[in-house]
Formats: structure tokens, C-alpha cells, sequence
């Protein structure tokens, strides 16, 4: 069989991270015995749950040609509201849950309209919006941790169901969810129609505002989701929790094979992508290398999963 | 009295103003039942915006569309589609991450369950049967943006089929299509009007229109000139009422090549695209290149100007070896290269005209890298009126102007930095007779100023019409070459079809 270049590039343009992610997976595994105990497996599972859930929701909005930085600091006000419902208020549990999904996804209805009607991109809507949620948090909080949910709170980001931490367990729903939606449904395939021709979706008679405000509700929801989560499982809302998340989602985005253009990749891609970043950190630690160090490795990584992006998408022209 | 229930589309007393520039004034257009309609006019008369207001793209400053004899009001692209209009536009406008069958259905998707999922064998199945009609080997199932533009075309051509429409506005349909597939493309508009389906055809190219259409309207400058049956008519009285004007001859020779070669090309072979092509350009010739679409000319030009690289094969310039690495690298030797795709490859299209004529000569004119904008302006007024590009100013957008003035433009740009060695691949695309004529006029004009040129085309009355000599290329080889005297239609198709993969 004598495979095309084209061939190549899409067969690297479907599964190459996947085949990445085995690689460093086997690596690690001949470096250091300590990788595979089910233990350290769960652990990164558990670690790179809340990215992930995250992420799933960043895709949406960069597969339209938009991006969320605001992602970060709704994981931190919707923890924080959650846990302030419940300690301060004295909410039902789950009340104070979906009150605090319910908020976070009017924040990102209100990334939306600023989009759409407002007329602003994306980077700077989202932008603003981060120092505004990020800003709540902390009046909300008056800048100290809230604590003392109690156990079915916290069984939310520690329990386990068999072996599976309950994170992961919502991290598959999720994916399996976003999955349904962007191959099965009519939202789905305008969100992927909008990224890659928005004039044509217009034109095709699609009313793009209204799918570009739900991806970034969707984008909201799921960040919304992990800060709860994540709350849950340091047992307490920090007012600084997720600082810096947005960009580890778009990272892991981006290395699972969606187009910062908009219009092509996936979730199942970006769940992978959030992966590699997980396995290499743990894999970093295993080896020893100081946090500092990681941090130059993960910029690197993401520069190479952008050019590799480039590469599997220069078509030739032609004619 | 006009008997308006003949009709089953009638524009009465349309305007549609743009800023600085009023695109159509008081036209009337009515179109038959069944009937083709061509439209026709020079680059800028207003032809796609008149279509666009029927598609709903646009809505008129001032008049009254009817549909079927009542007063309709088509305020979006979704309410044209569903009073049965479709169309296909002049650019190209698929999503290239879809499928083909999602581009075909997009907006239209068959669904079930709470119409909110998508019934994806029944939408396949259904593009299929679209693509059987159309005799397009396509799968359904494969990106858009891996298959050729030809394809892409009909993949347009089968959205628009797949409305059911009673109308069908076809904006220069066949301006990106081979000869072959504009045969099956005639022979579904023929089916098409059998079913007592409506097309309006816009075309530059008027033997086509000579061929397939039933009545024509002329519009120049946004005025309506005349509507007649194409029978009552000859070519030249088209080009006039367009034109507005007596055209002279269109295909000017005054200049003959000089004895110095400064283009040669050695055994250059790349992958399967190129394989070992010899030729060599003189100074002052045009030198023509022909083959159908998809021959491997355009990979041709590629090499030469830098931007594929190739396996084996020399280029000399001026009689001393050069490699060449990219375009900066070409233009810096004096190479020019017209895209054939200027969507996508050549222009700046949020730009100004300004900007994108003179963008490659800011150097020049900056003192301590700051432009002269006023010295800028004044160029690129100049190449307006030299080239007669029709812009209500310097500072319009280029993705304001009809598509003719854009390509203008485009070439602009590259008389600015005075090559050497011009490129142009399919130069005319989309561009009227006038225009046309006057492209011929300054192809012309540059061999006398000692400009070689390498013209890339699929029309063949044009690429016999100003060239010096002709090679032919079949599958990335050399199959044929004419001088100008021993030309004929016959010899090209001969050598550029026999055995190929389009040969019929
Ligand atoms: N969106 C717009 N904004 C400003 N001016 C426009 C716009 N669309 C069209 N025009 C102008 O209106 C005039 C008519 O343009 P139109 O595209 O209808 O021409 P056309 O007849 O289709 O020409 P072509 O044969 O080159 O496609 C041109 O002068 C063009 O510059
Ligand atoms: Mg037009």
C-alpha cells in the first residue's frame, strides 16, 4: 500500500494524539516502575479530570473561531458560590449546586451577547469578563477560602464509584454528552459549520448568534461543573483556584487536534490532549523535575503541537 | 401594458446605493417560467448585487419584487430558500472542514427525534442521489476541502439543486469548470427548465450564453440597458450594449519577441505532478501555457516562483542558475506570479485598493520606514485609471469591488514592481470583455517593454490569441508545442485531452 502525503496528513490529523499519548505512555513506563500502579493511574486521571472538563467546553467555542479566557475565574465563583449557598445560606445541596451551574451559565450567556450583540471578538469579551468573574469571587469571598460543606459535598470530588473517582465518572459523561452533541445534532454541525465558513452558515439561513451564545454557555457550564468539582475535592473554594486554567484548556485543545481557526477537531481529541499534558506532568514529577522546569517543558510542548496543527492543515493547492 | 402574471419573478424600479457607489439604478428585471435568463454586463454593473437582493442577501433601498405576481418581501438568505429560491454564488462558498453531503444539506439537515438530531444515512443517502444526478464521482462522505475546485463547484451546484428550488441563480457557474463538466452542468440546466424551473445564468464568457440561454439582460453601471431573446441578437451586439461602446480588436498583436532567452527551464520533475518539463521564454514573448485543469500548470508556476519546492530540475535566469526558495526570493530576481485563486492567494481583501496595489513597494516610497501615504495615493490613482478599475475611491475595501476589479487590482500590484518575468495564471477568470480587452491590450503592451510572459489559461481562443508560442501539458508533461503561426484549437485539445483522464 503506498500511502499519499495527503494520506498521511490526515491519518496524523485524526490519531495522532492518541498515538502520542501511547508513547509517552509506554516511555514513562519504561522510565520509572512507579507510572503504572493502578494508584499513580488514578491519580492522573483524577488530576487532569477537572482540565479536561474544562476543555471539553473550550472546544466548543474554538471550533466556532472564538475562544473563552474566561474559564478560570468561573471555576472559581462557581465553587465559591456553591460552598458560600451552602455554608453561608444553609442551602439543600443540591440547590446550591444548581444555582451555582445555573449563574455560571449566565456568565457565559453574558460572554455571548458581548460577542454577538456587542460586536466584540471573542479574545477581548472573554477577557473582560475573566477580571469580572475573577473580581466576584473575590468581594464574594472577601479574598479567604470557604469551608465546611460536609461530606456529600465532598463525596462529589474525593468519592469513588468501584475504582472510579467520581470526576472521572462525570469527565466521561461529559465527553460522551459533547460527543452526541457535536456529531449528532444540528447545533453541532453549525458550530463546526461557523468555524469554518461563518458567511456561508449565514447564508445557508443558520442564525449563527444564537449557536455562538450557546458554546460559550456551554463553555460556562462545564467550567462551572469543574469548579464545583474541584472544590469538592481540595474540600474548600479558594478564592485563586483556577488561575491560569484557561490556558492549560486551550492547550490541551489544541494538542488534541482542533484548529484555532475553528471549523475542524473534536472533544474526544481535546479529553486525549488533556491527558498527554496530565501524563507528562506526573511523569516530570516521577522523574523530579522541579515545577519551575515543568513549566518551560509544558510551553514547549504547546509550540509543538501548534506547528504540528500547521502541518497536518497545509493543504496544496490544486488546479 | 406588460402582462406582469407572465412572469414569475419581476424586480420593478430596484436601487440599491452602496457608499460612494450606486450599484443598480431603477432596474427592472422580470424572468418566465421556465425559461433561462442570462444577465449580463461588464465587471462592477451590478449583476451579482441584483441577485443578491432576489436571494436575500441585500435588501433594496427603493422598488418592489414580485413572486408569482404578489408582492414579496425577501428579507433573509432562509426566506429565499424557502420561497424556492436558491443560489449558487460567485465565490465559492463551501465549509471546507464539512463533508460534502453536510455542505449540500447545511441548514437544511433531514432530522429526527425532536428535530434536534440529525438523520445521517438519510442525509447521505439523499447527497448521494444529489451527486448521481450530476454524474459527480464524489463521495458524500469526503471533506470538501480534499477534492478540486472543479468539484467544489458542482458540489455548489448540487446545494442549490437540493432546495427544490423554482429558482435558480447561477452567478458564474462555470468560471472554475472544466469543459467536460460544463457540458453536464448545460445538460442539467436543460433538464432543469424542462421541469418549468426558472434559471438566471450569469456568465462573462457569450458563447456560453449563445448556447444555453433562452433571453438575455444587459446591465452596465447599474442602469438596465435591454432584455431580448438571445436569438434576436448577435455577440457583437451584446459586447456593445455592455460596453456601451464600439470594442476594437480584442486580441491586440503589435510586438514580436527579442532573440534573448531569459527564462530557462531544465528537467524539472516533482513527485507526480511534474515530470522532467523543458521550455525556455525570450525576452518580450508571451509564451502560452495550455491543458485542461488539473495538467499540472499551475504546480508548474509554483515551482518556478518558489513556493513548492521540486525533486530535480534546473532554472536559469538570464542564462546563470538560480534556485529559487521562495516567493520573496522570486521577486527579488524579478518574477511575477498572478494567482489563479486571488480569493485566497492574492489579495488583502479588508484592505483598501490602496494598500494592495502599493504593498509591495512601501519600501520605496518610506523615508526611515515611515510611507508616504500621499505619494502612495497618487500611485494608486494612477493605476486606476490606467487599468480603468472601477472603485468609487482608493480607499474602498477590496472585498467591495466586483470580482473583475479585484483581479485588476491584483495585477496592479505586480506592475508595481516592474518583473521581469510575468506569471499570469488564468489572469481573465471572471472578468468581462472589456476588461478582458484591455488585459489583452496591456499583455501586449508589456512583451514591447521587453516583459516575457508566461500566460496560463484554459480558454483557448484566448491563449491562441496573444501568445507567441503554446505548450501544452497533459498530466505534468509536455505533450505539445506551437508556434503562433501553426496554432489551431484542434492541435491543443489534441494534446492535452488524448489518453488523459478527461478525454471523451
Ligand atoms: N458590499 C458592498 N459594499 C460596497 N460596494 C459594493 C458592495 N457590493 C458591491 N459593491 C459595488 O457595487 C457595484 C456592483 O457590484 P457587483 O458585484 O454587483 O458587480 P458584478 O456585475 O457582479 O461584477 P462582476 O462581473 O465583476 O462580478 C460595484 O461597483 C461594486 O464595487
Ligand atoms: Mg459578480
Amino acid at each position: 500500500m503506498h500511502l499519499k502525503e495527503a494520506d498521511l496528513k490526515d491519518f496524523l490529523r485524526k490519531y495522532s494524539v492518541a498515538m502520542i499519548l501511547l508513547i509517552m505512555i509506554i516511555a514513562l513506563s519504561l522510565f520509572s516502575w512507579r507510572f503504572l500502579r493502578p494508584s499513580n493511574l488514578i491519580n492522573i486521571s483524577l488530576q487532569t479530570s477537572i482540565v479536561a472538563i474544562v476543555a471539553i467546553g473550550m472546544t466548543f467555542t474554538i471550533l466556532t473561531g472564538g475562544i473563552d479566557l474566561s474559564v478560570g475565574s468561573v471555576v472559581a465563583l462557581s465553587g465559591a458560590l456553591a460552598s458560600g449557598f451552602i455554608v453561608r445560606n444553609g442551602f439543600p445541596l443540591y440547590s446550591a449546586i444548581t444555582l451555582a451551574l445555573l449563574i455560571g451559565v449566565g456568565i457565559g450567556m453574558l460572554n455571548g451577547l458581548l460577542i454577538v450583540k456587542g460586536n466584540i471578538p471573542p479574545f477581548v469579551a472573554t477577557l473582560a469578563v475573566m477580571a469580572i468573574a475573577r473580581g466576584l469571587t473575590l468581594v464574594y469571598t472577601q479574598g479567604r477560602p470557604i469551608s465546611g460543606m460536609g461530606d456529600d459535598f465532598v463525596y462529589w470530588g474525593s468519592g469513588k464509584i468501584g475504582l472510579l473517582p467520581v470526576p472521572v465518572l462525570i469527565l466521561i459523561i461529559v465527553l460522551i454528552l459533547s460527543y452526541i452533541v457535536l456529531r449528532h445534532t444540528q447545533f453541532g454541525l453549525y458550530v463546526y459549520a461557523i468555524g469554518g465558513n461563518e458567511e456561508t452558515a449565514r447564508l445557508a439561513g443558520i442564525n449563527n448568534d444564537r449557536s455562538k451564545i450557546s458554546v460559550y454557555m456551554i463553555s460556562s457550564f462545564t467550567a462551572s461543573l469543574a469548579g464545583i468539582l474541584l472544590t469538592a475535592r481540595l474540600w474548600s473554594a479558594q478564592p485563586n483556584a483556577g488561575v491560569g486554567l484557561e490556558l492549560e484548556a486551550i492547550a490541551a485543545t489544541v494538542l488534541g487536534g482542533t484548529s484555532l481557526m475553528g471549523g475542524y477537531g473534536g472533544t474526544g481529541g481535546t479529553v486525549a490532549g488533556a491527558f498527554i499534558m496530565g501524563v507528562l506532568a506526573n511523569g516530570l514529577n516521577l522523574l523530579e523535575i522541579s515545577a519551575y522546569s515543568q513549566r518551560v517543558i509544558k510551553g514547549v510542548i504547546f509550540i509543538l503541537a501548534v506547528m504540528f496543527d500547521i502541518y497536518t492543515k497545509k493543504e496544496k493547492k490544486k488546479g | 401594458m406588460i402582462d406582469k402574471k407572465k412572469y414569475i419573478l419581476s424586480l420593478e424600479n430596484i436601487r440599491k446605493t452602496f457608499p460612494g457607489v450606486t450599484a443598480l439604478d431603477n432596474v427592472t428585471f422580470r424572468a418566465e417560467a421556465g425559461e433561462i435568463h442570462a444577465l449580463v454586463g461588464e465587471n462592477g454593473a451590478g449583476k451579482s448585487t441584483l441577485m443578491k437582493i432576489i436571494a436575500g442577501i441585500y435588501s433594496p433601498d427603493n422598488g418592489s419584487i414580485r413572486l408569482g405576481g404578489n408582492i414579496v418581501e425577501i428579507s433573509s438568505p432562509g426566506k429565499a430558500q424557502s420561497l424556492g429560491i436558491g443560489m449558487i454564488h460567485q465565490e465559492l462558498a463551501l465549509v471546507p472542514y464539512l463533508t460534502v453531503g453536510q455542505n449540500i444539506y447545511l441548514g437544511r439537515e433531514p432530522h429526527r427525534y425532536l428535530k434536534a438530531f440529525i438523520d445521517w444515512k438519510k442525509l447521505y443517502n439523499m447527497a448521494e442521489e444529489q451527486l448521481g444526478a450530476l454524474k459527480l464521482e464524489v463521495d458524500p462522505k469526503t471533506f470538501v476541502i480534499d477534492i478540486p475546485i472543479a468539484q467544489q463547484q458542482m458540489v455548489e451546484v448540487a446545494k442549490a439543486l437540493s432546495i427544490n428550488a423554482k429558482i435558480i441563480i447561477m452567478d458564474e457557474p462555470t468560471s472554475a469548470l472544466t469543459d467536460k463538466e460544463t457540458r453536464i452542468l448545460f445538460g442539467v440546466m436543460r433538464s432543469l427548465k424542462e421541469q418549468g424551473i426558472t434559471i438566471i445564468y450569469i456568465s462573462h464568457r457569450l458563447e456560453e450564453i449563445f448556447e444555453i440561454a433562452d433571453r438575455v439582460t444587459v446591465l452596465r453601471d447599474g442602469l438596465h440597458i435591454a432584455t431580448s431573446l438571445i436569438s434576436d441578437l448577435s455577440q457583437d451586439d451584446i459586447v456593445r450594449m455592455m460596453v456601451g461602446r464600439e470594442l476594437g480588436d480584442l486580441y491586440p498583436k503589435n510586438t514580436i519577441p527579442q532573440e534573448n532567452c531569459i527564462l530557462e527551464v531544465k528537467n524539472l520533475s516533482s513527485g507526480k505532478l511534474l515530470k522532467d518539463i523543458n521550455f525556455h521564454l525570450n525576452k518580450g514573448e508571451v509564451l502560452g501555457i495550455s491543458g485542461l485543469i488539473g495538467a499540472g500548470r499551475t504546480e508548474l508556476a509554483r515551482a518556478i516562483f518558489g513556493i513548492d519546492s521540486f525533486d530535480s530540475g534546473e532554472i536559469f535566469i538570464d542564462g546563470t542558475k538560480v534556485s529559487i526558495n521562495s516567493p520573496g526570493e522570486a521577486i527579488r530576481m524579478g518574477l511575477g506570479f498572478l494567482t489563479e485563486d486571488r480569493k485566497e492567494q492574492g489579495l488583502f481583501m479588508g484592505m483598501s485598493v490602496r494598500e494592495n496595489i502599493t504593498i509591495g513597494v512601501l519600501k520605496k516610497f518610506s523615508t526611515f520606514g515611515f510611507p508616504s501615504f500621499r505619494k502612495l495615493k497618487i500611485l494608486a490613482g494612477k493605476f486606476i485609471k490606467q487599468m480603468n478599475i472601477r472603485t468609487p475611491n482608493v480607499n474602498q475595501k477590496v472585498k467591495n469591488l466586483s470580482g473583475g476589479n479585484q483581479q485588476k487590482v491584483l495585477i496592479a500590484r505586480w506592475l508595481n514592481l516592474n518583473p521581469g518575468i510575468l506569471i499570469l495564471d488564468e489572469p481573465t477568470r471572471g472578468i468581462d470583455v472589456g476588461a478582458k480587452a484591455e488585459i489583452y491590450a496591456l499583455i501586449d503592451r508589456l512583451a514591447g517593454e521587453g516583459v516575457g510572459i508566461i500566460l496560463i489559461s484554459s480558454e483557448l481562443p484566448e491563449i491562441i490569441g496573444i501568445s507567441d508560442r503554446i505548450i501544452v501539458i497533459r498530466q505534468g508533461e509536455i505533450t505539445g508545442e506551437f508556434t503562433r503561426e501553426e496554432v489551431t484549437q484542434d492541435k491543443i485539445m489534441q494534446c492535452a485531452a488524448a489518453g488523459g483522464r478527461y478525454a471523451s
